[in-house]
């Protein structure tokens, strides 16, 4: 007869052999399913941090609703930031079925105890930065995030599929954005060649560091949590873009930039990652701005949680 | 009662008339009412839905997700309950 401890460990090996066999036949790990402290605990960690940067990604562009240069242009804008919102949500959403805490999470994001993306503490100075980041803000998502529509955990990747939908127009709007200003004044094009040129690296430098020096890729790539490697995305996404700069008429800001035509793919120059260090550690422009933002959203509209939650009581009643 | 409070409600909406309600996700709200305008906002800002069911998780009772679960065993060796268990010659019209 074995000792209870004993009959633990062999259970944990049963449980943990299951978890294999289920993302080896390419299957969906789901919320009540066991699985790993490690798969949990990093899952929670990404999709948070996914989660904290949709819905810091509003402030940027949120800060031109009320200077939009048209109706249409305010509409589209409008959604656009909503769309944010809605995306953070759905990712709260799917980190919850993983046991976090929505307003844990929340706070954890003010308290500077979980990062969201270094591309949303750089400020939008004119109104082609709405459309650049459309374009290579959110292009380099896409290239993110597409791949993770087919990531092992399925609440997370049901909600990727939705997010990729939606960032398809985001996309878009922000490139027949610049393609109108590009037919305008010198003056406009001035601005969207100024935006390109402050947006380009920082987009650039959305991948995250090199592979060599990404030293949990591995492990999440074995889970089924990360399905492409940092710089093979970068380069994907730098494919992708040369051609949309040509049609453009954008000279994007990097002498080296050419195409290797034994690989058809574009070499591009040297990233500065002294930067993303310093932005990432809070010392981008505009790190304080955004989560004191973030701080006055939540205390500022306490009140009208506590409103519906004093009415719902009083009606349960 | 504060935000962190609030139930978690699962939300199943109907694409179109003529399709079942399908699970969306979820969200939390304060009281039934609030969940429906929540989903609303949350899940359909594209006229992805016609109709749209919110429920309490708290209410629901699930079965394991597990396939190996012995919930399931029952129906597995039970080939003759699908139509391609039974062998028709070829030159029998319209079955």
């Amino acid at each position: 007869m074995s000792t209870p401890p004993l009959d633990r460990a062999a259970d944990d090996a049963a449980l943990q052999a299951h978890f294999d066999a289920t993302l080896a036949a390419g299957q969906r790990i789901e919320p009540r399913d066991w699985m790993p402290e490690g798969y949990r605990r990093t899952l929670i960690r990404q999709i948070a941090q996914h989660a904290h940067s949709e819905i810091i990604g509003m402030q940027p562009e949120g800060d031109w609703l009320l200077a939009a240069p048209s109706l249409r242009r305010k509409s589209v804008l409008l959604a656009k930031v909503q769309d944010e919102a809605g995306h953070g949500l759905y990712l709260y959403s799917a980190a919850e079925t993983l046991g976090a805490d929505r307003a844990d999470l929340t706070d954890k994001l003010i308290e500077r105890r979980q990062k969201y993306s270094s591309i949303f503490n750089y400020p939008t100075l004119t109104y082609a930065d709405v459309g650049v980041i459309g374009w290579l803000v959110d292009g380099a998502a896409i290239c993110n995030q597409v791949p993770l529509c087919r990531s092992s955990y399925g609440p997370y990747a049901r909600a990727m599929i939705r997010v990729c939908k939606e960032e398809s127009f985001h996309q878009r709007q922000g490139y027949e954005l610049l393609l109108t200003m590009m037919s305008g004044t010198p003056e406009q094009q001035a601005m969207v060649a100024d935006a390109v040129d402050r947006w380009w690296w920082p987009s650039l430098m959305m991948f995250g560091p090199p592979d060599a020096d990404s030293p949990n890729s591995a492990q999440s790539m074995a889970w089924g949590i990360k399905r492409h490697s940092n710089d093979e995305l970068r380069q994907r996404f730098v494919d992708m873009t040369v051609p949309q700069a040509e049609v453009l008429g954008v000279t994007l800001p990097d002498p080296e930039l050419a195409l290797d035509p034994a690989t058809g793919r574009y070499r591009f120059g040297a990233i500065d990652w002294s930067e993303l260090q310093r932005v990432i550690s809070g010392e981008g422009p505009c790190n304080d701005e955004r989560i004191a933002r973030r701080r006055a959203a939540r205390d500022d509209n306490a009140w009208v949680t506590e409103a519906a939650t004093a009415y719902a009581a009083k009606h349960a009643s | 009662m504060t935000r962190g409070d609030w139930p978690l409600y699962e939300v199943f909406v109907r694409g179109k008339r003529g399709l079942n309600h399908v699970h969306v996700g979820s969200l939390h709200a304060p009281d039934d009412e609030m969940a429906v305008h929540a989903a609303r906002d949350l899940y359909t800002r594209r006229n992805e839905g016609v109709s749209i069911w919110v429920v309490r998780a708290a209410d629901i009772t699930a079965s394991s997700p597990d396939e190996k679960d012995p919930m399931f065993a029952p129906s597995g060796d039970k080939v003759y309950r699908h139509p391609t268990f039974y062998e028709i010659p070829d030159d029998v019209p319209h079955i």
